[in-house]
């Protein structure tokens, strides 16, 4: 018989290479649904990374993807790292791009820098207040916050939609919903043939890693995340913390919402989140919380879904297909956090004595 | 022949030999204290007995039968049951639930013949353990009892018991050693794992001492005393007498006035308390866990709401300022708790943030200055003696004693003019003891005032000046510890009023 034995702690080459490992057999399980599909998974597997990598503009598509999940995730990494867990990614994102889109369509004249900087202000306080509300919350009542930050996310992406049907429509859509373009002022500038968001995401994810590590705030949240018992004891001030802390979560995706709202869509509509704030929590987990693994983390998975939208198009393989071979993936990733705490041991002598008893 | 008997027994982990040909035999109808130090190889010795390792080289015989334990399980099939210090209970379930769990039955429970094997057990050994109580209203004591009728409902007949009385209160130790004896007298074998030297004379009845992975001796109760037995743990000749440093006492530095503290489900756990401390003075607290000593404690480091009363610290009052705010005052805290991690450490955090959890709100701007705290560590690391593979490890990995070192190491390094410690030397080992009670004794001398609340009526008696004993939340005296005995000391703790409450008058 198996039985499950828990690990000590295990050196960090080799929490790397079971990760790798658990990569590796997703692709042969995976493999073999192409195999039913009749077609040769190392053919395919190829195109993946040719679908990722291989020309200027599949590069450039996967790190218009890696960004909002970088700036995301950084946002979400605060939050878990404070043991808060913020599932209102989504709702944030939402809030944010809303009040960047206020300020984009109410004042299209404003001068670019200054437009600019005013939308990005603006999505860091929409996005932030969004998540301070359960934060209080949970500072002032003890609430869950997975329930209300989870909630809070319809509300968000209900009032996106109101506003697309209702009172934002643009007149001059002939009757199709949709909100007015931004004036070319709100639109973010394009560095090296991409746009600029992905400086903003190089920058905070330095920023963070710095706030995290070495500043007192992000000691606090670390000791806060640990033992609420603890915090109190060294004199930390709970409250505080906690809506700082989320208010800096909510804030960064926020910007996400900004960025994807200005760069991508160049107005606002229900698509501005796209799932990113969901997606930003397994890449933010898989990370360890740690802000330069969360780059690499987020550029692997774009790749992965801007590689799997390809091998939909050459191979003419279903969507579908292409979702189960990510899903593949993550799941074999994920399970190999189980070897990382636990290893099985046979256990054959234990049978013998026994039967001897 | 024996009951148990362990021959040559050898484990290495690393390039640490924790076991080195260690050998033991312990009868039926005996208890047997295993003594020795942090670190002897006390626990690895049992953990083999109890299949969770298995032995490098030597044989382990039960009943003269030799056998190889490869599981906890297989190890409670030829009856040997192991009470950990750390219990491994359900909190959301009932005592009955959790001595069923993990039982081979059929699909339903008979809930009946069980509750009645349990019923059984429980008065032959006289546990009185309420089956339908659910674990998480249990205190740590009950819990310890559920352990033990769980390894004995399960048909243990050698019982194991790691440092059982580290998280027991005065009476619990009793209540437990009552239900030992008791298992002594229907025949079973216990083996008591310690290093306090009154618990063993109170009740082994041979013991084996080890030191540093070695058998030095095994002897009986009758022939041997406590100061032998504790120059065989620690290898060197001992003094066990604790020096009460005679300090000119200056002002008043603590005054607590006719303070009143309720809990959250509004019971009264502070009533009326008043006393004071003047600086180099040691005021000792005695009383049965939970008299309200935490909440004391908590009380004066501003975690603990007042309902009335005022606390003065150098004449002025505490009460409403926050607990950063009493921290800058030079007032230090540290309880340890009967799980020694939980408040005032960080787990997953290395010695150094450990050591700065106090004090980065000094550090003037945005960033943390670890530099300074990383030659802290250095320093409490060496001058404690804490064994740790480097100031950057979690401290979670450390032992308990270890862990409790960086506590008191941080708390007595920050220059204190107040120090309140909690039971500072619970689950230590002699040496360690008794270089904190010299720490304290330091500080003394340097003019602290020095709350000490402590479990051990001895130390109270050598260490402190004066000695308040708590009962209820109540103050039932406050003595000169050079002119009581342990017995006033005891009834008071049972709520016996003393009438002349010395000290308590300010001069």
């Amino acid at each position: 018989m198996f039985r499950m034995q828990k690990r000590g702690e295990m050196p960090k080459t080799k929490i790397v290479a079971i990760r790798i490992l658990a990569i590796i057999l997703a692709l042969v399980a995976a493999a073999f649904i192409i195999l039913l599909l009749k077609l040769n998974p190392v053919d395919v597997y190829i195109a993946m990374v040719k679908g990722a990598f291989g020309s200027v503009y599949r590069v450039k598509e996967v790190i218009i993807k890696t960004i909002p999940l970088v700036v995301t995730s950084l946002g979400i990494a605060i939050a878990f790292k404070m043991q808060f867990w913020n599932i209102g990614g989504e709702g944030q994102i939402c809030m944010g791009a809303f009040l960047a889109s206020y300020v984009a369509l109410n004042y299209p004249d404003l001068p670019k820098p200054l437009l600019i900087s005013i939308m990005i202000l603006a999505s860091i306080i929409g996005g932030g207040l969004w998540a301070t509300v359960p934060a209080y919350f949970k500072a002032k009542w003890r609430t869950n916050e997975t329930i209300i930050t989870l909630m809070m996310n319809y509300i968000a992406l209900k009032w996106i939609q109101y506003l697309q049907y209702g009172p934002w429509k643009d007149p001059k859509a002939m009757g199709f919903p949709k909100i007015p373009h931004f004036t070319d002022n709100a639109i973010l500038p394009d560095l090296f043939g991409v746009h600029i968001g992905w400086v903003f995401a190089l920058v905070l994810t330095v920023l963070i890693y710095i706030f995290l590590n070495y500043t007192k705030k992000g000691f606090e949240i670390a000791v806060l995340g640990e033992s609420e018992n603890t915090a109190a004891y060294a004199g930390i001030n709970i409250k505080r913390t906690i809506i700082t802390a989320i208010f800096l979560s909510g804030g960064l995706c926020g910007l996400t919402g900004m960025i994807q709202a200005s760069a991508l869509h160049n107005t606002l509509s229900v698509e501005v989140s796209g799932g990113v704030g969901f997606t930003a929590i397994i890449t933010t987990w898989l990370s360890a919380l740690k802000p330069f693994v969360i780059v690499i983390v987020s550029l692997l998975f774009a790749a992965l879904v801007q590689g799997g939208s390809f091998i939909q198009t050459a191979f003419g393989i279903p969507q579908a297909a292409a979702q189960l071979l990510q899903g593949m993936i993550l799941f074999f990733v994920l399970g190999s956090e189980f070897f990382i705490r636990y290893k099985l041991v046979w256990n054959k002598s234990f049978q013998s004595i026994s039967k001897k008893e | 022949m024996s009951y148990i008997a362990m021959k040559g027994i050898t484990k290495i982990f690393g390039d640490v030999v924790a076991n080195d040909n260690i050998n033991l035999q312990v009868e039926a109808g005996e208890i047997h204290a295993l003594l020795g130090e942090n670190g002897a190889g006390k626990s690895t010795l049992v953990n083999m007995l109890s299949g969770i390792y298995s032995p490098d080289s030597g044989s382990i015989f039960i009943r003269d039968q030799e056998v190889k334990l490869t599981s906890p399980r297989a190890a409670l099939e030829l009856g040997i049951g192991m009470i950990h210090q750390h219990f491994k209970l359900v909190e959301i379930m009932t005592a009955q639930e959790n001595i069923m769990l993990g039982q081979k039955n059929g699909i339903f429970l008979n809930k009946k013949a069980h509750a009645a094997k349990i019923k059984a057990l429980s008065e032959r050994f006289q546990l009185g353990v309420d089956p339908d109580k659910k674990v998480y209203d249990m205190s740590v004591g009950e819990k310890q009892t559920l352990e033990i009728l769980k390894v004995l409902y399960r048909g243990a007949d050698i019982l194991i018991l790691d440092e059982p009385t580290a998280v027991l209160t005065p009476q619990e130790t009793e209540k437990l050693f009552k239900i030992v004896k008791k298992m002594k007298e229907e025949g079973c074998a216990v083996i008591f794992i310690t290093h306090k030297m009154n618990e063993v004379m109170a009740i082994a009845d041979r013991i084996t001492v080890l030191r540093k992975g070695k058998t030095i001796q095994t002897l009986d109760k009758t022939t041997t005393s406590p100061k032998e037995l504790a120059e065989l743990m620690v290898g060197h000749p001992l003094d066990l007498s604790i020096d009460r440093v005679q300090v000119p006492q200056g002002e008043v530095t603590l005054q607590v006035k006719n303070i009143n503290a309720k809990n959250v489900e509004g019971i009264e756990v502070l009533r009326n308390i008043s006393f004071h401390i003047r600086s180099g003075e040691i005021l000792g607290i005695a009383g049965i866990a939970g008299s309200g000593q935490k909440e004391l404690c908590e009380a004066i480091a501003g975690l603990f709401p007042l309902e009335s009363g005022d606390i003065l610290f150098n004449n002025e009052s505490l009460v409403g300022k926050s607990p950063r705010e009493i921290i800058t005052c030079g007032i230090t805290m540290s309880f340890v708790p009967e799980d020694r991690l939980g408040m005032g450490l960080v787990a997953s955090m290395d010695i150094v943030d450990n050591m700065i959890l106090k004090s980065y709100q000094n550090d003037k701007g945005l960033f943390i200055d670890r530099k300074k705290a990383a030659e802290k560590a250095k320093k409490i690391v060496k001058k404690l003696d804490i064994s740790t593979p480097g100031i950057h490890h979690p401290i979670r990995q450390l032992s308990g004693g270890n862990i409790q070192k960086v506590l008191l190491g941080r708390e007595l390094d920050s220059d204190p003019k107040l120090l309140i410690t909690a039971y500072p030397v619970r689950g230590l080992d002699i040496n360690v003891s008794y270089k904190i009670y010299d720490l304290i004794n330091e500080e003394k001398e340097k003019g602290v005032a020095i709350l000490f609340v402590g479990e051990d009526l001895d130390v109270l008696l050598e260490l402190c000046d004066r000695i308040m004993v708590l009962c209820n939340g109540e103050v039932t005296g406050i003595i000169d510890a050079a002119k009581t005995t342990k017995d006033e000391l005891g009834l008071m703790m049972a709520g016996e009023k003393k009438q002349y409450l010395e000290g308590t008058e300010i001069v």
